[in-house]
């Protein structure tokens, strides 16, 4: 029991970094979800296909890649230096999957009934208010689910952060690790332990959610 | 640091080599997710309640965890464990940590398959008098499978741009070859963006070809469709 609670608590140091990035990471992903996701619904041309271009690069190349590219290519390359590796791996994370996410609100904004559109202009609304009053409620309760789904996605991606040096719980797990190689066991276990018990408030979120999108509507 | 074409080209020959080995690893980690995704479907079929909910519990766990952690797990805490430890290579360590992460969503997408089989199709099936083998396997899976195929391609795709983590526990592929060529001349940037361009050569052709199929199936297989014609 002895050596539990001291790789526990070695782990929590990392708990800090973890819980930042995940936090900003959901936070700016789905901001550039929302964002991307209305634009590639928009019929303006140029701002439809620059958005596309955005979404294939990054839905097509690997996250791993991605921060790796992000963390030794853009300081160098470009000049950007964007304070510290947290924010490297954070934009990362919130390219990758807010591209993966804007899918989501195309999706759902495009599965809204197109008579709820042909009402709207009907009753003389402008294209804000048809989106703001109209679309966005019925395709946003169609998001969630998936929404929630991939916030335990973005939690798992977290522990990548580790591997350009950031210190989050898995650093510690292999610090902790590389000195008591025979309590390897133990130490995964536990990391894995904590990122459930961070999941836990995620998944029934998602399951809440589940509920949520199908309360009030007609189900075929 | 700044951008050299001289490097990028001299590097593409070398990630290539790694191409191989990253596309064989994808497909070996899938069809050991797409075996080892039945056992979730059969552990949920033992007629033994507290079971049942044993092992979905162990399957959310399982999905709900970063794959990164599970591979170390397998590659370097297995071979510690008492008894049953027994010390992988890097290539099998990979296969398995992916293929049973992975292999917990598939087994989500064989249920929906199963589960959008009407009631009918099953009611009737038992009145025709077919025994169990028959009933799967010239009823039920028929109309199972098919519809499946679109997610089950996508799977393929998200388990393609996951294998790079592999690179971690020391198998030489795409990722790997282009942080030792980091390490060694110190640049990055043109092998890493190398590997980025043959990821997206590699998955974006993929995913317009699910995008057809998905699109195919989707008309085949509209309820209203069908009564229609």
């Amino acid at each position: 029991m002895g050596t539990i609670t001291e790789i526990a608590l070695v782990l929590l140091k990392g708990i800090k970094v973890t819980l930042i990035v995940l936090v900003f990471s959901i936070i700016l992903s789905t901001l550039i979800a929302l964002i991307a996701g209305l634009s590639r619904s928009s019929s303006n041309l140029l701002l439809n296909k620059f958005t596309g271009f955005y979404v294939e690069i990054f839905r097509g190349t690997s996250l791993i890649v991605q921060l790796f590219w992000f963390s030794y290519a853009l300081p160098g390359l470009f000049n950007i230096h964007l304070g510290s590796d947290i924010w490297a791996g954070v934009l990362a994370i919130s390219l990758n999957y807010g591209a993966y996410m804007s899918e989501i609100v195309r999706g759902s904004i495009a599965a809204v009934a197109p008579g709820q559109t042909e009402a709207s202009v009907a009753l003389n609304m402008s294209k804000f208010q048809r989106m703001r009053h109209v679309i966005l409620p019925q395709a946003v309760r169609m998001m969630l689910p998936e929404y929630g789904n991939y916030l335990i996605q973005i939690l798992k991606a977290t522990s990548l952060v580790s591997l350009i040096g950031l210190m989050d719980i898995l650093y510690y797990g292999d610090i902790y690790r590389s000195t008591h190689l025979s309590d390897a066991p133990i130490v995964y276990i536990l990391v894995l332990v904590f990122y459930f018990i961070l999941a836990l408030p995620l998944i029934a979120f998602t399951r809440k959610m589940e509920s949520v999108s199908k309360k009030g509507v007609a189900q075929a | 640091m700044t951008w050299s074409w001289e490097v990028f080209f001299e590097v593409i020959p070398i990630i290539f080599k790694g191409m191989w080995i990253t596309v064989g690893l994808t497909i070996v980690c899938y069809l050991f997710a797409a075996i080892f995704g039945f056992f979730w479907l059969f552990m949920d079929r033992i007629p033994f309640k507290p079971a049942n909910w044993l092992f979905k519990w162990i399957a959310e766990f399982i999905r709900s965890t970063p794959p990164l952690v599970q591979l170390f797990f397998i590659y370097y805490a297995w071979p510690m464990v008492p008894v049953i430890g027994v010390s992988l290579n890097p290539f099998s360590a990979a296969v398995l940590g992916l293929g049973i992460h992975f292999s917990t969503y598939l087994s989500e997408v064989y249920r929906s398959g199963i589960e959008s089989v009407e009631k009918g199709q099953w009611e009737a099936a038992t009145a025709l008098n077919l025994s169990t083998s028959q009933k799967w396997f010239k009823v039920i899976l028929p109309q199972a499978i098919p519809p499946t195929i679109p997610m089950l391609g996508n799977y393929l795709i998200i388990m393609f741009k996951e294998v790079p983590l592999a690179s971690t526990i020391g198998v030489v592929a795409m990722l790997h070859l282009a942080n030792d060529y980091g390490a060694q001349y110190y640049k990055y940037v043109e092998p890493l963006t190398v590997v980025a361009i043959f990821f997206l050569i590699l998955s974006y052709p993929s995913a317009l070809l699910i995008k057809k199929l998905e699109d195919k199936y989707n008309r085949r297989f509209d309820k209203k469709y069908v009564t229609e014609s």
